[in-house]
């Protein structure tokens, strides 16, 4: 069953580190080359939604909401969300396929914003949920008072478990961080574009073994949005509407990063392989990937939750080069978050549409046509297929 | 400077069983499902018949960390950070900090028992290698 909905644009704001542009901005300029890519205007936008809605759960995560948004950019919508409890950041493009599938809104402009590296200062770190607060509740409060407080954490023991059970080793994540690099210098809005080598990665700073400074993406300023449209008002923009072919949220664990039963899976498995039953699409039709990498080690458990390999074998899989530049199955072609910055998923799916549409320069896929994009880790997933018609 | 977490019914006894010494844990009284984090309800059986009761307090590391980096002002590094599971509490684990050993030493399978570290009305376990 393939939904009736497709994606008609994408855009990206100028992304970078201590960029000190106010969040808007960003938003705006991204928002333009949107629906310029399109060939839509913005009175043709008549729905909004992101993830999570304005937040300060850590510095900069996200400090726009639909609010800011249809004020700054004069929208009128007939229908608007921001879901902070969706499968994973990619929650905003599942509701608004959704909303046009259904006839709620016809062009959904569906947004990420954060403006991490500007707010992070020496006490109040990116990414570190409930800084300076006093008393946490719900799931953070059994990791982060017991001093579990980063994300490299709570990934660092699913990559140690999966180290331990299938004898991945750092080589294998280098290979991850260095061949995204490699793609990352074709890609001139990627953040990180100096040659990175295995031993530039074997040799950087531990941050949580077994994940080193380059298995950890990059906090960045910057803003991406994404057009989702009904089937039959894409037909009248600018490029071919690459159809939502089907999307998986499925979550079978509880919320939380520690007490899944096999740590060597995550969210992602039960979201991806409820994707796959809802197509008849295969992972061999597959041209092009985007993989939630806001931590290495997420790759290969997203490669084998896609089942572009078996449980166990990412290593294998990896070393054999098929995601990297010149491999069968290319995941993050545009540097991904490791080396294009974290945009929360949303340039992943970015690089995707990019690729779908023939416009990658110089690391475009010869002849992409279908899509897989996974976001998410640990306990939040949600995947989607794409494909050019 | 590490937040607290905010005590609720369902988490008191957790938090605070440490100044008896005791690693408090939910159960349900009607099937008996060990429940971490703990909740009012049995997310088995749906029954609210939950009550904590203490364990013993030691276990076999499923997974461990190393941080290294500090993510808070004054934060000691490096130290481990241990995800273990519970002998007496199928199905539940508790992840602490570990106390009384260098942290390059701990491995899956190391056994370890529970200690407390007390911050205001906090009892954070801590997990030390079992001898």
């Amino acid at each position: 069953m393939i939904l009736n909905a497709a994606i008609t644009g994408v855009g990206m704001s100028d992304i970078g580190r201590k960029t000190n542009r106010p969040a808007i901005l960003h938003l705006a300029e991204a928002a333009r080359r949107a629906l310029d890519c399109a060939g839509l205007t913005r009175d043709d936008i008549d729905g909004i939604s992101t993830y999570p809605g304005k937040a300060d759960n850590s510095p900069g995560m996200s400090p726009l909401g639909t609010g800011e948004v249809r004020n700054a950019l004069g929208l009128k919508t007939r229908w608007h969300s921001a879901v902070p409890d969706g499968p994973s950041q990619m929650a905003p493009i599942q509701v608004a396929a959704m909303a046009v599938a259904t006839g709620q809104a016809r062009h959904v402009l569906c947004f990420r914003a954060l403006t991490e590296s500007s707010s992070q200062t020496a006490t109040q770190r990116a990414s570190i949920p409930g800084a300076g607060r006093a008393r946490l509740g719900g799931w953070y409060s059994y990791l982060v008072p017991a001093n579990a407080m980063s994300a490299s954490n709570w990934a660092g023991w699913m990559a140690q478990r999966y180290f331990h059970e299938f004898g991945m080793t750092r080589e294998h994540l280098g290979l991850v961080a260095t061949g995204q690099r490699a793609f990352a210098q074709h890609n001139p809005s990627a953040v990180m574009r100096t040659p990175l080598t295995m031993e530039d990665y074997l040799g950087a700073r531990m941050i949580s073994s077994p994940l080193g400074l380059f298995d950890c993406d990059v906090p960045i300023d910057g803003a991406c949005v994404v057009i989702v449209s009904a089937a039959d008002a894409a037909k009248d923009c600018a490029k071919p509407p690459l159809t939502i072919a089907a999307m998986g949220a499925a979550l079978g664990s509880q919320e939380t990063w520690d007490q899944r039963p096999d740590l060597t899976t995550m969210g992602a498995h039960d979201s991806a392989a409820d994707m796959w039953a809802r197509t008849d699409l295969k992972p061999a039709d597959v041209d092009v990937l985007g993989l939630y990498d806001g931590f290495s080690i997420f790759v290969p458990f997203w490669l084998e939750a896609m089942g572009f390999c078996g449980h166990g074998e990412a290593k294998d899989f990896i070393a054999e080069g098929h995601i990297g530049p010149g491999g069968r199955f290319p995941v993050n072609t545009g540097g991904g978050q490791l080396s294009g910055g974290r945009l929360h998923g949303f340039g992943l799916l970015h690089e995707v549409c990019t690729q779908l549409w023939g416009q990658a320069g110089g690391r475009q896929v010869e002849g992409a046509s279908v899509g897989a994009c996974g976001m998410g880790g640990g306990f939040i997933a949600g995947s989607m297929l794409l494909r050019r018609d | 400077m590490r937040p607290l977490p905010e005590l609720t019914p369902e988490n008191t006894a957790f938090w605070t069983g440490g100044a008896e010494g005791k690693l408090m844990i939910a159960f349900c009284t009607d099937c008996a499902h060990a429940i971490h984090p703990p909740q009012l309800v049995c997310p088995k059986c749906w029954s609210d018949k939950v009550e904590s009761r203490a364990v013993s307090g030691t276990g076999t590391v499923y997974t461990y960390t190393v941080n290294h980096q500090p993510w808070a002002p004054g934060m000691a590094v490096p130290f481990a950070l241990a995800v273990v599971d519970l002998d007496d509490a199928p199905g539940a684990r508790v992840t602490a900090e570990v106390v009384g050993a260098a942290p390059e030493s701990v491995a899956i399978g190391q056994r370890m028992k529970v200690g407390f570290l007390n911050i205001d009305d906090v009892w954070f376990p801590q997990w030390e290698p079992a001898q």
